[in-house]
């Protein structure tokens, strides 16, 4: 990719949460580190995936790229225009062009407003139509582009199916005609055979208005559907980041590969075929990450030296880009996950618990009855 | 004999001035010893409260009207007064719920409410109980038990709280358990960890399972054989492998064509089914699934469309089934694996 087609940079980007304690005076006594040092790009007119577990600071991350929650430190660069530095009012301005859908319909939308002043509402504040008429035209166009009926201006959230709120929020964030739109897990409250119609609005709105998205999702599935790039986040920081096809059909780092292998695929074939690699314990807490490799309490692949005391930075390895000390060696099967054979204990230390890892063989017991 | 067997269940809540809601609509289906069974369906199928029927869960309401029958071992658990259904309940049949934190009692150590269920179906105290209670947390994969004893629930990990409400169902050794969304409040690394558990449990000791969620993965995964539910009645019966195959109901295709897969490809289409779950007509005229359903003919809006049985124990509510392979429409791609078109003759287990 070239230079001048990003559309977004994020350069070394931190947000840290301060701990307070203390009744009269808070003194801090910490930070969680959500977000700890990310960077990357999108392109222009591409999706950007963004997969990790909950508390991996996925959210924090798109907050923090639109300036919702101000970073710690690093930089967002905006179609050349650096954000964290912009003036309240210019950054009012540039918000227009950057738009967010949330998860949660029923709680972004506010039940005592009709969709028609939801969609109003950005329209005024950014002065865009003269007046009413034509605020309406722009309004109903935006209804149309996301499927919904023009009756729906009159109604109130209340009205509508979980799918179609999703609409309406998604109809907030085009109505302005962004260029960037942050979706964080825009489809996970909703029922599967929804999220297929929501999935595929949003990839024919990519096709017809050129949008750029940053998809924020914890289920790989759909955001291996929606993405182009697919980053892989782990306590605050980017572990891998490929293009999408090349993330699910080569994953190079250890948690890649775990969390691959946990997402259950709806094929009896695959699902008795595949090797599991069940990951030790829980996140360790982001308040007090582990040293070194934030990953090695709980990876199977963990080695003696360097991962315990040695952060990885991501490096190129044939187009993807790995924290992985030991990419290469993982990668050519040199190195074996230490756990090997099946069901041995190992305990890990760190904040985590420790919990049994086994390396599963393909499970034969569960098909006993059907062939 | 199965060894639950969920005849004609149907349950109703009326409220003054408002609509009267038939949540579960006549369904039936069975459970053998040691086998797992599947209730999918999406929200408002009608699951869960299949689930808190069966368990004796539901709030007493006099709007409340459970009808049909759930015979466990010869006794029908709907006909049960409250003393003998609580012996039943934690000792023969044990419930896991989706979110572990509101099921479990925030102010009472693990320990104290792990010992509860064997104090009270085991008459277990003191030491005995508390030792008992380690090495139920230790089989369910929870490290250093004696000190997660002591333990209140909000300092465990979602994944951790789950090993503990499992570790209360299996305290009793049930001969089935019901695990209602299991996974879903947690994260795909820990669902694994949790899956596994689950499986270990049911093939080491012969417990009967019956899972119920929304997640098709889970499902492929897991189950022996599953039933698809729709607008509170079952649609689709089948053994794991043939009804991901084959899917006959056109609500099962649709459900497997919309999911998108990890080992699919970026941009391929995915194919919704129309509409929402709020688009259903009552059974009574029809088919519910008919306002949504890509292969409606007029038959399907006269009459409550008959249950086809077919001979490889699987069957469905359907008068214009979806074709048997090779012409798999909603769900042909890469899962087609060479001899799926054959029908298995050894998919036996039939239950008549």
């Amino acid at each position: 990719m070239t230079d001048n087609d990003i559309l977004v940079e994020v350069r070394d980007l931190k947000v840290h949460f301060p701990i307070k304690r203390g009744v009269l005076f808070d003194r801090t006594i910490g930070h969680v580190k959500a977000v700890d040092g990310v960077d990357l790009r999108i392109p222009r007119g591409k999706t950007y995936g963004l997969v990790g577990e909950s508390g991996c600071g996925k959210s924090t991350l798109g907050r923090a790229l639109l300036q919702l929650t101000p970073p710690t430190g690093g930089e967002v660069v905006f179609d050349d225009v650096e954000l964290t530095t912009l003036p309240p009012a210019r950054l009012r301005a540039m918000r227009r062009r950057m738009q967010m859908i949330f998860q949660d319909p029923m709680s972004s939308l506010d039940p005592r407003q009709n969709v028609e002043s939801i969609l109003t509402e950005g329209l005024q504040t950014h002065g865009i139509g003269d007046n009413r008429d034509e605020r309406r035209a722009i309004i109903g166009e935006a209804l149309d582009k996301v499927g919904l009926p023009r009756w729906a201006l009159s109604r109130y959230p209340h009205e509508f199916s979980g799918g179609q709120r999703q609409r309406i929020g998604i109809a907030r964030a085009v109505v302005l005609g962004p260029e960037l739109i942050v979706a964080d897990e825009p489809v996970s409250a909703l029922d599967v055979s929804i999220q297929a119609q929501v999935v595929n609005l949003l990839d024919e709105l990519q096709e017809s208005l050129g949008l750029t998205y940053l998809v924020i999702a914890h289920d790989l599935a759909v955001v291996r559907h929606i993405s182009d790039i697919v980053g892989v986040m782990y306590l605050g920081a980017l572990v891998e980041e490929a293009p999408s096809d090349r993330l699910y059909t080569e994953p190079l780092h250890p948690y890649t590969r775990a969390l691959m292998s946990a997402v259950p695929v709806p094929d009896p074939d695959v699902e008795d075929r595949r090797e599991r690699i069940l990951l030790a314990g829980d996140l360790p807490s982001p308040a007090n990450p582990p040293t070194g490799c934030r990953f090695h309490t709980r990876c199977p692949w963990a080695q003696p030296t360097r991962c315990a005391d040695e952060r990885p930075v991501l490096r190129d390895i044939g187009g993807s880009r790995v924290a992985c000390h030991w990419a290469e060696r993982i990668a050519s099967g040199e190195l074996r996950p230490s756990h090997g054979g099946a069901g041995v204990t190992g305990a890990s230390d760190g904040g985590a618990a420790a919990e049994s890892v086994s390396i599963a063989a393909p499970t034969a017991k569960a098909d006993s009855a059907d062939g | 004999m199965a060894l639950l067997e969920v005849d004609d269940l149907s349950v109703t809540f009326a409220r003054r001035g408002q609509r009267t809601v038939r949540a579960v609509d006549g369904v039936s289906f069975s459970v053998d010893a040691g086998e797992v069974v599947g209730l999918v369906g999406e929200s408002g199928c009608g699951k869960s409260v299949t689930s808190m029927a069966i368990m004796g869960l539901l709030p007493r309401h006099p709007g409340t009207r459970i009808g049909g029958k759930a015979v466990f071992d010869g006794t029908d658990l709907l006909g049960l007064d409250d003393r003998a259904r609580r012996d039943i309940r934690g000792r023969d049949v044990a419930m896991i719920f989706q979110d572990p934190l509101s099921s479990l009692n925030p102010v009472i150590p693990i320990g104290l409410q792990v010992t509860e269920v064997l104090a009270r179906h085991r008459g277990m105290k003191g030491d005995a109980a508390r030792k008992e209670a380690a090495g139920l947390l230790d089989r369910v994969g929870i490290p250093d038990p004696n000190r997660r004893l002591k333990e209140y629930p909000h300092q465990l990990s979602g994944g951790m709280r789950q090993r503990a409400l499992i570790a209360m169902a299996v305290a009793c050794r049930p001969r089935l358990l019901i695990a209602d969304e299991p996974t879903t409040a947690l994260d795909v690394t820990i669902q694994a960890q949790i899956l596994e558990l689950l499986k270990e449990l049911v093939h080491d000791s012969g417990t009967a399972l019956v899972m119920i969620t929304h997640d098709l993965g889970v499902v492929a995964g897991m189950c022996d054989s599953i039933n698809v539910l729709y607008a509170g009645r079952v649609v689709e019966t089948a053994r794991r492998r043939p009804l991901f195959r084959e899917p006959r109901h056109p609500y099962t295709a649709g459900l497997l064509g919309s999911v998108p897969r990890l080992d699919s490809g970026r941009g391929e289409p995915l194919n919704p089914i129309p509409g929402s779950v709020r688009d259903v007509l009552s059974w009574s005229e029809g088919c519910a699934f008919a306002p949504r359903c890509s292969r409606r003919v007029d038959a399907c809006l006269d009459e409550t469309p008959p249950v086809v049985r077919t001979h490889d124990a699987r069957s469905y509510r359907c008068v214009d089934p979806v074709p048997l392979p090779g012409a798999v429409p909603a769900q042909a791609g890469p899962a087609d694996q060479p001899g799926a078109s054959s029908p298995e003759p050894n998919e036996e287990k039939t239950r008549d």
